[in-house]
Formats: C-alpha cells, structure tokens, sequence
C-alpha cells in the first residue's frame, strides 16, 4: 500500500517534469528563429550599413558603395500612402462593428474580414495589378500604396473593434446621460478612451505592411532612382532587398543584408513603441 | 413642446442659472409635480419589465424607489431620460410627461431630454482620459459651450454644490480616477449638475460605497433638493427613510404602493409593502 503510493508519486513527479519540460523546448523553439535572424542579419548587415546607405541613390553594377536612401524614403512614401487609405477606413469600420450595425451583418463582415486578414498578400497585389495598374497602364506608388492599405485595412478594423468593445459600457452611458449625441460620445469618449489601443492596432499594421514584398512587385515596381511622381514606379526597402539578393553580384548581396537589418530594426522598432504605449494596459482600462 | 424640440445650448446654459427650476404651483393644496407618468409599460423583446405605472414625481423632493431585485426599479428610473433605449428591442406604451411635456413623442430628442433629466450611477464612472476639471464641464463642452470663463464659473459652482470643491480645488488638473471612490462619486454629480438638469435621476449611487462616502452623498442629496426633483433607487431600505420624502415600492415590474416616506414606512397600504419594508422577503 504504501510502496504503492510512493510510485504513483513518482509518477506524478515525472509527468511533471516532463510537461514543463516540452513547454520549455517549444518556448526555446519560438525565440530560436528571431535570434538566428538577427544575428544573420547583423553578422552580414554591419558592416554595409552606413552613412552612405542612408545617403546614397544605389551605385551601377561594379561600382563600389552607394546606398538605398530612394528605398527608404519610398517605403516611407508608401506607407503614408497606405495609412492615409486604410486608417480611416479601418478605424472607422471598426468603430462600426463595435458600435453601430445588427448583430448578424456585424458577425457575417467580422467572418469576412478574417478571411481578408488570410489572404496571401500577393493575392493584393495581382487585384490591384488588375484594377489599377493595367487600366493606368503603369505602375506607380498610388497602385502599391493602395495594395498595402488593403491589407492593413481588415487588420485596423478588427484590432479597433476589440479595444473599442473593451471600453466599458458605464462610460457610453455616462456620455449619453449628459445630453451628448451619440456620435459625439464615440468619438470623445469612447475612442478617445480606446485610443491607445487603436494606436497600437495601427502601428502593428503599418510594421506588417512596412515588410510586404509580393503585393508591391506587380503595383510599385521598384526603382533604382528617385521617384519624382507617386504616378510612377517607386523603390522600396523589401523590393529592393529582393532584388539585390536574387542578383549574382556579391556587392548586391551585401546591400540585401544591409537593407534586410535596416527593414528588421525598424519594424522591431515600431513594436518597442507599441509595448511603451501598451504599458500599464491593466490600469487604464484599454 | 417647444421646449423639448428647440432647445439649443444657450437655452440650457443661460436659462436655468440661479433661479428656481419651477414656479411653485398657483395650488397649494396639490404638491407640483415634475413628472407625470400615466400607463406606462416597457418591454425588452417579449419580456414585461415594467407593467401599467402610474404615478406623479413630485417637484422639489426625494423620491426613493425601492423593491426587491428584478422589479423594475432602474427601467423605471432610467424610462424618465430615456436611457433604457440603450437596450435593444425595447418598446414603451403609456406616456411620461416631463413639466407637461410628453418624453416619447416621435420628434423628441432624447439628448436634449437627457439634458434637462441628469443622471448619476451606481458604479462612479468618471472619464479615465480627463482630468477633474475636464470631467465636470465635458457635458458643456460636448454640447457646444466653448467660453472657458462661463466654463471656470460652472466648474467651481457645480463643484461646490456637489460638496467636493474644497477638496480638489488644487488637484483639478489630476485624473478624474485619481480620486476615492466617494469623491469619484460625487464628481459624477458634479459632471451631471453642470448642464444644469431639472431632475437628478439616481440609480443606487450609494451601494458601491462605505458608510462614510455614503453619508456624505446622503447629505449632498439632502441640500440638492431645494434646487432639483430627485429620483432615486436604493436597495437600502434606511436609506430611503433617510433621505427620501416619497417612497414607491415596486414588485415585478407593478407599482404597488406610492406615498410619503413616513407613511410608507409606519404605515403601508399594502400588504405586499409591510412584508418587504418588514424584511419579510426582499
């Protein structure tokens, strides 16, 4: 009887052990990929990021040096572009999900909107090659900045939802007892309460997009010099990064890495600024 | 009517600053009433929450609604502006008249209904993006107000009636939340008195407060009634003797007794109000 305990005991222990175990290494396994990039990434990047690769228009073929200050700027450009179309169409739709709309028609567009969030991104840029590109009958930075704000768009929209439906209900009544209309107490109240969070929703759709390559390949094009009109071709951090590292040239290849660590600082950077904003969630309700 | 349709910011601002709300009645034998509710019944979907109430509001006093849980006490409370709307599906028969003026006409406004009925909740919530200051004029400034001195003297005098100026007359830049429960609770008065209502609707402001919070907002209800008609629910049967001059107790969803407070408490009509004043059920 009580050997019999001792080794159900034991048993416990070990089925223990074992689980937390198998937790730990998968926990490792998540971590493991991040840091091999960043430090493939620094390892190669360094020593090519420089003065002149925030400076300088990309060099010709053999020529040493130059930098991808046109794709830098461009993927600013296009992320303005993109945010300017799918902010407010984001943040809007979902303060209607949220807010306004019967309950079956917000469950079908919330449906539809994860089924956009799923897409494949590539699957945007040949719609908008179609819509746009072809009947303009050329690229140009409006037809990538358009396929990017398509993709932030379902992601804003369910991201503002959510933290607009945390905002709790006492504050809308408070509001509503006041004599405020209702489309006052939305906008001063409750998405000035859930701002943070509609912030961070915005910010993490704009480092997502920041990365996107395929939707721009058939939209912006890429460019290997300034963009003097948003009606033409316009470089990007990603493109660029992609054709320089399918390129048989060495000098090409350290330009890929350089920009790849440039393009992985800035959106871990965005994300610094999401847990800076998002601190202390708890306290202040959303 | 037209004062329900046409009310305009100034109407709200200028109108009703330091006089009394309503004249007092040509007939002294009937005490004035603000509201009049006649017949009324309220659905949500097919369920009956309130059924046939009729009763006068008198002007000028407290008037405590009490019952047992689920009665009908807060769609009651909350009928008189209209809030119960927020619910979907609602649907109302009968009619309340608000100083003659029937609430549920189809070109009534509920916000500017809400604006003349003011109303202060169980839970204190005041806005956690504004500061003191900000939360007690954000009705005004919704609403239109922007002259920042009229904004200040409303700030200070609304402050001052809801007893919590001397207080936070150094701190009104600091978050409304940075406050005690108590004071949480009576900036939320002072939010409300700041468009200057007629009426203060309270739904059990006391019952997420302690002892000494709850005697201060007693007393502020006490003084507030010279100037504002008052409905309050409370669960606490004390209380409503405390503070209230009319009692109406409910008991799903029926009114079943109304009267002055002494007179349902040594007194009751009914049955039913004995039992539950009683501690019979409840």
């Amino acid at each position: 009887m009580h050997f019999e305990r001792a080794h159900r005991h034991t048993w416990r222990k070990i089925k223990s052990g074992l689980a937390s175990t198998i937790a730990f290494v998968s926990a490792l396994l998540v971590i493991t990929p991040l840091s091999l990039v960043f430090f493939h990434l620094v390892v190669n990047g360094a020593g090519s990021v420089n003065w002149d690769f925030f400076t300088k228009l990309p060099a010709p073929v053999g020529a040493a040096g130059g930098g991808m200050v046109n794709a830098i700027v461009g993927s600013l450009e296009l992320l303005a572009l993109a945010g300017a179309i799918g902010i407010p169409v984001g943040v809007l739709g979902g303060v209607y999900l949220a807010e306004y709309g019967s309950a079956r028609i917000n469950s079908v567009l919330r449906f539809l909107a994860d089924v956009l969030n799923g897409i494949p991104s590539i699957t945007w840029g040949v719609v908008v090659y179609g819509l746009v590109v072809l009947r303009l009958k050329g690229f140009s930075a409006y037809a990538g900045g358009l396929a990017l704000s398509l993709i932030m768009i379902p992601l804003i929209l369910r991201t503002t939802e959510e933290v607009v439906l945390l905002v709790p209900n006492g504050y809308r009544e408070a509001s509503l007892a006041l004599g405020v209309s209702r489309w006052k107490t939305i906008v001063h109240i409750v998405m000035k309460t859930a701002s943070k969070g509609i912030i961070t929703g915005i910010l993490l759709a704009l480092a997502r997009v920041g990365g996107e390559t395929a939707p721009l390949l058939f939209t912006a094009f890429g460019n290997r010099f300034w963009n003097h009109s948003l009606s033409q071709p316009i470089a990007a951090l990603p493109l660029q990064i992609f054709t320089y590292a399918i390129s048989p040239y060495d000098d090409w290849h350290r330009q890929a890495w350089a920009g790849a660590l440039v393009l992985v600082t800035g959106v871990f950077c965005v994300n610094v600024i999401v847990r800076i904003l998002t601190r202390g969630r708890a306290a202040s309700v959303v | 009517m037209e004062n329900l349709i046409v009310t305009t910011p100034e109407r709200t601002v200028m109108e009703h600053v330091d006089q009394p709300v309503e004249p007092p009645p040509a007939d002294e034998s009937v005490p004035a009433c603000t509201f009049q509710v006649k017949n009324l019944s309220i659905w949500y979907g097919e369920k009956r929450a309130i059924d046939n109430v009729t009763l006068d509001i008198a002007s000028n006093a407290v008037t405590a609604i009490i019952g047992p849980s689920g009665c009908g006490k807060s769609t009651f409370i909350r009928a008189l502006n209209r809030m119960h709307e927020l619910v979907p599906k609602t649907r109302v028969e009968g009619t309340v008249l608000l100083q003659g003026e029937d609430l549920y006409l189809n070109d009534v406004d509920p916000a500017i209904v809400r604006r003349r009925v003011g109303m202060v909740f169980q839970k204190s919530n005041p806005f956690p993006t504004m500061s003191i200051g900000e939360n007690v004029v954000v009705g005004l400034r919704l609403n239109g107000v922007r002259d920042r001195k009229f904004l200040n003297e409303r700030l200070e005098k609304s402050l001052r009636m809801a007893a919590l100026w001397d207080e936070v007359k150094d701190d009104l830049h600091k978050p409304g939340t940075s406050l005690s429960g108590g004071q949480q609770q009576r900036l939320c008065i002072a939010r409300a008195l700041a468009v200057e209502p007629e009426v203060l609707l309270m739904d059990e402001p006391c019952s997420a407060l302690d002892p000494i919070a709850t005697a201060k907002i007693e007393e502020l209800i006490y003084e507030l009634k010279a100037r504002y008609t008052i409905v309050t629910v409370t669960h606490n049967m004390q209380q409503a003797g405390r503070i209230s001059d009319y009692t109406a107790f409910f008991y799903i969803g029926r009114l079943i007794e109304i009267g002055p407070t002494t007179k349902i408490f040594t007194n009751p009509t009914d049955r039913q109000t004995e039992d539950y004043i009683t501690g019979r059920f409840g």
